[in-house]
């Protein structure tokens, strides 16, 4: 008898549930029945209240079982699960699970099906294509993909790539670089490290692509020192792509050249401000950088450099495989294509949901994520991670798109979604915002340095002093809003004003002397 | 010696040395990454791999190396937290602090660790050297809240009492140890 393939992800929320004893027990219950077992550490399919979700690749396809502890082990073999046996945590195609039959996944088309850093299994599962036309096609025409899918920054800014990339293609400079952002510091936000983890080579093969169209030989991943996983997955893929000749001076032997490196932040939510990771990557302190000059223009060590998200980057692949235009019939309005949205904190069936824009709040909280994890009624929501508006339930019903999202005063940001339910106490939610702003700043300009602490102290005196604070308060916001270098100072008052515009009662502090 | 040599004596400062055993890990960080653009990251990373911290002592070297001020690697070893500029404790609990953990109970999760640990509201390392306590923000496992990272092992879905179990299996190993 052949090895069968089962499938254990080894995806961090996987592990951090029980993955790495799941699969040994595997192993050792396969060794002791005498059976033979070809494990894969897949990335995760994203159903992540269900990890460790393991999937055994029977002649009838694949088959999900989950969630899977080591205690299970032994009894799904007794259920014969190798042949797609009935066990209670039998799930079926996963595929054809509700929570994913419905999931556009373009970005994650691989993530969960294939060996993360196989380059064969990559190439198996449409790998590769995108980079192989992009080698036949002139530089400006491959920018002209980008810029023709409509393709927008998925960091949180949404700026449209194709221009970013067309300023980049347009400077004449003996150096260029491609930097990937992978510093996902927003609370809620996980699809760049899921990605990372369960498909780096589509990231490989985007930033790869965006080489050839700017004229760039060198590329950086600055990676988030809070990702191991990551940096080891990132660090065997690059190793592996470059033993294929997916990297290096001779790209698929079509002497073009890219080189590729992953560097490794520390700890530093700033430096997820692209002016302030540029710093950092030439090794000093994360400071936000004056622009202009542009990234585009001056970048990375005084050269024009491009610097896109990580979901950004792995879209890439697909619009050059399938064309700009299969993309751009995705989504709606003015935000096309899919975005990874990934529904965390309270909430019953939190994961990744990677659709069309245009979907609701309302379709992912309850069709998706089954309501609050606690059972309690949803009270709050917060969008697009700490910078984010915190949004009542009367909102819920805005359709997932920038321009929209905007109008109610919110931002998708990188599609991160934390659920509160109705124990949050948005006063503390909103000191929060400063105190993470006060941490986390770099200290460059005013508004945001002090402006922070000074918002802790003022959010702080509703206990004593009431709602007069409230003038102060927003007046304070309205400096940071206005006065701030980058996003970070900009941005922190959106949570707090969010959280005094819609949910009042929590400032009323002096009248409910039992809740300060 | 007269009144102005004890003048220049009592402002010159005494430029931190490292210990013996540290110097050859520091040297080798050096070594190996000195070469690359932008350097001071990668051997930062590696010092702290090998001894635990980035120790005062290195940050002479390391300028040296690459002919920076020490004042500006001292600048960039205190802007980032994960440097840190002491040994830390034998375990490490590093626990989220950002939103979506706070969603499930992280705040609680926090007051009970330094309940447990016997650690006020803004102490970080316990007295007898065995736990070092440190926030961080956002370790990517916003779906399955509240997470930690334990000796650098990431646990989701905690709660007071699996964290109660971890802890005593550290200070098994500590006792085992002694």
């Amino acid at each position: 008898m052949s090895a069968v393939t089962v499938y254990v992800p080894g995806d961090a929320a996987a592990v951090s549930v029980g993955a790495d004893e799941a699969a040994s027990a595997i192993m050792r219950e396969a060794a002791a029945r005498g059976m033979e077992v070809r494990l894969v550490r897949n990335g995760s399919r994203g159903l992540l209240w269900l990890e460790p979700l393991v999937e055994v690749a029977t002649s009838d396809g694949r088959v999900a079982y989950a969630p899977v502890t080591s205690d299970d082990v032994a009894g799904l073999f007794d259920a014969g699960w190798l042949d797609g046996g009935d066990h209670p945590l039998r799930l079926g195609d996963i595929t054809q699970h509700p929570y994913f039959r419905d999931q556009q996944r373009v970005s994650f088309a691989r993530v969960g099906v294939i060996d993360p850093v196989d380059v064969d299994d990559y190439a198996a599962h449409g790998g590769w294509r995108g980079l192989q036309r992009a080698l036949a096609l002139e530089p400006a025409r491959i920018v002209q993909e980008v810029t023709d899918a409509r393709l927008r920054g998925r960091g949180g800014a949404a700026f449209p790539t194709g221009i970013k990339w067309q300023t980049v293609h347009d400077t004449i400079a003996p150096q260029k670089y491609i930097v990937c952002n992978a510093d996902e510091g927003d609370s809620g936000t996980f699809s760049d490290r899921m990605l990372m983890e369960g498909d780096p080579l589509c990231l490989v093969e985007g930033m790869a692509i965006a080489g050839l169209a700017v004229g760039a030989t060198q590329g950086y991943i600055y990676l988030r020192s809070e990702y191991p996983h990551a940096w080891r997955a990132l660090n065997t893929a690059i190793a592996n792509a470059y033993a294929a000749g997916w990297l290096g001076d001779d790209i698929a032997g079509s002497g073009r050249r890219f080189d590729l490196e992953v560097r490794l932040g520390a700890g530093a939510y700033i430096c997820g401000e692209e002016t302030a990771l540029l710093e950092s990557l030439e090794g000093k302190r994360g400071m936000v950088r004056f622009k202009p000059p542009l990234p585009a223009l001056k970048g990375l060590f005084g050269k024009p450099t491009v610097i896109n998200n990580v979901i950004t980057f792995s879209a890439v692949p697909a619009i050059l495989a399938d064309g700009a235009q299969a993309y751009h019939d995705r989504g709606t309005g003015r935000s096309r294509g899919t975005l990874p949205l990934q529904l965390a904190g309270n909430i019953a069936r939190g994961g990744l949901v990677e659709l069309p824009f245009g979907s609701t709040l309302r379709t992912l909280l309850y069709d998706y994520g089954g309501g609050s994890a606690s059972g309690r009624p949803i009270r709050a929501v917060q969008v697009g991670g700490p910078l984010g508006a915190y949004l009542p339930e009367s909102l819920f019903d805005t359709p997932l798109d920038y321009e929209a999202f905007a109008q109610v005063g919110g931002m998708i940001g990188h599609g991160g979604i934390v659920v509160f339910d109705d124990t949050v106490d948005m006063l503390q939610q909103a000191r929060y915002a400063m105190e993470f702003c006060a941490v986390e700043s770099c200290g460059k300009c005013t508004p945001c340095r002090i402006g922070s602490t000074r918002g802790v102290e003022v959010i702080d005196r509703f206990a004593t002093h009431g709602a007069a604070q409230e003038t102060l308060l927003r007046d304070l916001c309205d400096t940071m809003l206005h006065g701030s270098l980058c996003a970070l100072g900009g941005m922190t008052p959106f949570p707090v004003l969010s959280a005094l515009d819609h949910f009042p009662e929590d400032f009323d502090r002096i009248r409910q002397p039992s809740a300060a | 010696m007269g009144k102005r040599a004890r003048h220049i004596e009592s402002v010159t400062e005494v430029v931190p040395a490292l210990d013996l055993d540290q110097v050859a890990p520091v040297e080798a960080a050096i070594a190996r990454h000195r070469g690359r653009p932008g350097a001071l990251l990668p051997i930062l990373h590696a010092v702290q791999d090998a001894l635990g911290h980035v120790p005062e002592g290195a940050v002479a070297p390391i300028a040296a190396a690459l002919n920076m001020t020490r004042a500006d690697v001292h600048g960039v070893v205190s802007f980032y937290h994960h440097f840190r500029s002491a040994p830390p404790g034998r375990h490490v609990l590093q626990l989220c602090r950002a939103e979506a953990c706070q969603s499930m109970g992280a705040r609680e999760l926090e007051s009970h660790a330094r309940t447990r640990l016997g650690l006020s509201a803004t102490a970080h390392h316990t007295g007898d050297g065995q736990f070092t306590l440190e926030p961080v923000y956002c370790l990517g496992n916003c779906a399955l809240s509240p997470s930690l990272l334990l000796d650098g092992r990431l646990h989701g879905r905690m709660t007071p009492a699996r964290l109660d179990a971890l802890l005593a299996a550290c200070r098994d190993d500590v006792e085992r140890a002694a």
